[in-house]
């Protein structure tokens, strides 16, 4: 294990043993070269060891080995045996299985003679192995290999480089296997954190993307917007983005989500990076959210921290800790985008995007803020983070006829149908509000706009339906119009067809009364022969 | 000083009081088994005492393999090391002393 100064090589080097002694009831040997062994015992107090105990109850030895140039004079050959036979002994003493050397190079400037040393070490490796001890070795990081002698990492199986790296005046711990020889190792750099319990390392992200994607669904807190995402809100383990420009209620949108969740009985973890709980709960009461009641049930942990206070990595690693240990449901980041501080946005991404993975393998639903600047494209998120985002929330003002009004739209919305609508949106003092906004041919009105629209269209109404009726009675009066022409018509024809038939019957005597005079004639004529008759009456 | 004959009483005291403490060599030779280091480094220190403490030390062989608890509590951690007990201050000479001049040197004779 190498690194430079003060980047945590004795403290894990000590987590190592005493979890050994404590958990897995392996004894070891810590042989400092460079602190006495009270020294260590109080340095190590702070992480919650107890050496003295360990020491008392044989699970621990401590061994300090001083080494002082000025009292050391070489005559002839010599060998490292004592070394050997002292730490022999005190793994026999105890049964030691592993066993610490920090930091073996302090012999080097204490030991004429260097190659003796090389050789040396080089056979304290094997003896150890042979031993058959895990053995973790200090070294500092030297210039162009990774430790000062460049032995150490050749000899050993498992080489672990610690690094503390400040950037913008952030300092954050990290960690990496360089190598470990018969295991494929993750390669990354980890960050690691040192705090009351110890070392704690965590990966910088799932390795797959195989977290189960739950079909539960929760309620946002906001009945409208609920209806809005399908009628059934935000899936359960999803990542709900709400980004806006300024003072355009996102955090309210949060406290919502955060008060039903905990009306669900869930837990709830607040991070906030620009208010203190206080202000936040204030600012909520305002509103009509009383989050105090959950904070004293203990369902509701506001942790607030300026982003700057820790380096990115350890923010990350705080907020794992904080999540491990409280177990929450929902998580809400308020805002995201006070991380990014100059030029820093590959590294927000990459930790947001690690944060969202954590969550999503743990099932705990996510919301973020996002404070979109005025002027930027809002569809775009300051940290680009919005590939890994389920479910979007767009929230803008829209500034017309004087007045501003927020209005709320659903930009995606993985795995359900959701609203396409834009809604507007209130804050009253009863919690977020959404109403339909007026669509028409002039736009999308908001407001007062919307008000006087809606008054506007319910007169054009009255005087439509006016119309109507209007139109409805003049079709009567053409209807009862046309029936009294149609009756006219009828009567006339009525006189016509009584004075036609009377034509025709006089017609029709007429003709009788011809052919009966013909014959008359006929008979007084006296014909004798018919035919002739005919043809004579013909001609 | 040996010639300025004006103050004799001064250097004598001195040289004796030297010879007093100097006289009084309590030696330590710490040593792992029958190694040749630790063998040549035996017959080598004895002979530089027996030519230049002749009748004013006491030296002592510890072999570390029959106490390795010493090792601990001298801080051993080179073989051999002959540590200079007294006088004071605590000196340590490693290697096998076949470097007769450093041996001198170190145990400051």
């Amino acid at each position: 294990m190498c690194g430079g100064a003060g980047c945590g090589k004795t403290l894990l080097a000590m987590e190592f043993l005493v979890r050994g002694a404590t958990e897995f009831n392996e004894p070891g040997v810590f042989m400092a070269f460079e602190e006495t062994a009270q020294d260590l015992t109080q340095n190590v107090v702070s992480l919650g060891f107890d050496l003295n105990d360990l020491v008392a109850r044989k699970k621990i030895v401590l061994d300090y080995v001083y080494v002082e140039r000025s009292e050391i004079e070489e005559s002839g050959e010599y060998d490292l045996e004592g070394l050997f036979i002292r730490l022999g002994a005190a793994i026999d003493s105890i049964g030691a299985k592993r066993v610490v050397l920090d930091t073996i190079e302090t012999l080097f400037s204490g030991l004429p003679n260097p190659h003796i040393l090389r050789a040396e070490l080089r056979r304290l490796f094997r003896w150890l192995k042979d031993k058959g001890v895990t053995a973790i070795i200090t070294g500092e990081r030297g210039e162009g290999a990774l430790t000062r002698q460049g032995l150490e990492e050749y000899v050993s199986d498992c080489v672990i480089v610690l690094d503390h790296r400040v950037s913008e005046q952030a300092s954050s711990r990290r960690l990496r296997v360089v190598k470990y020889r018969g295991s494929t190792h993750g390669t990354n750099e980890y960050p690691f954190m040192i705090d009351a319990n110890g070392i704690s390392v965590l990966p910088v992200t799932s390795l797959g993307l195989e977290h189960i994607a739950s079909s539960e669904r929760i309620s946002s807190g906001v009945a409208r917007l609920d209806a809005m995402l399908g009628g059934k809100g935000y899936y359960r383990g999803s990542s709900v983005l709400i980004s806006g420009t300024a003072g355009t209620g996102k955090s309210s949108l949060a406290a919502h989500f955060a008060d039903a969740a905990c009306h669900r009985g869930e837990r709830v973890l607040y991070f906030s990076f620009e208010e203190s709980p206080s202000q936040i709960m204030r600012n909520m009461r305002s509103i009509g959210i009383d989050l105090q009641q959950w904070i004293t049930k203990g369902l509701l942990q506001i942790h607030a921290n300026r982003p700057s206070s820790a380096g990115l990595e350890t923010h990350l690693a705080m907020k794992h800790k904080s999540i491990s240990e409280f177990k929450p449901q929902v998580v809400i980041l308020d805002p995201l985008n006070s991380f990014v501080i100059g030029e820093n946005e590959i590294e927000v991404k990459s930790m947001l995007m690690r944060l969202v993975d954590f969550l999503k393998t743990r099932q705990i639903t996510g919301l973020f803020t996002n404070l979109a600047q005025s002027g930027s494209p809002v569809e775009q998120t300051e940290v680009a983070i919005s590939s890994v985002i389920d479910t979007w929330l767009l929230l803008r003002d829209i500034d017309s006829g004087g007045e501003r009004n927020r209005c709320l739209s659903i930009l995606k919305s993985r795995g359900m149908e959701h609203s396409n609508q834009i809604r507007e949106f209130l804050l009253t003092d009863h919690g977020v509000e959404l109403r339909d906004v007026y669509v028409g041919p002039e736009g999308v009105l908001t407001g007062s706009a919307r008000l006087t629209k809606e008054a506007e269209n319910e007169a054009t109404l009255l005087i439509r339906n006016q119309e109507v009726e209007l139109r409805r009675i003049e079709l009567e009066r053409k209807r009862t119009t046309l029936e009294a022409q149609i009756a006219m018509l009828r009567a006339e024809f009525a006189v016509q067809e009584v004075a036609s038939l009377k034509i025709i019957g006089q017609e029709k005597a007429e003709k009788a009364q011809l052919a009966q005079g013909r014959v008359d004639m006929g008979l007084s004529r006296k014909v004798d022969a018919k035919p002739n008759k005919q043809k004579g009456g013909a001609k | 000083m040996k010639t300025n004959s004006a103050p004799p009483e001064l250097p004598k005291a001195t040289i004796a009081q030297r010879k007093i403490v100097s006289s009084h060599y309590v030696l330590k030779l710490y040593v792992a088994g029958q190694s040749p280091k630790s063998v040549h480094a035996i017959t080598n220190i004895k002979k530089i005492c027996e030519e230049n403490l002749h009748g004013r030390y006491a030296l002592d062989v510890i072999d570390l393999y029959q106490q390795p608890q010493l090792a601990q509590g001298e801080q051993i951690i080179a073989v051999p090391t002959l540590i200079r007990k007294l006088p004071p201050p605590l000196r340590r000479i490693i290697g096998d002393m076949s470097n007769t001049e450093r041996v001198l040197v170190g145990l400051d004779i």
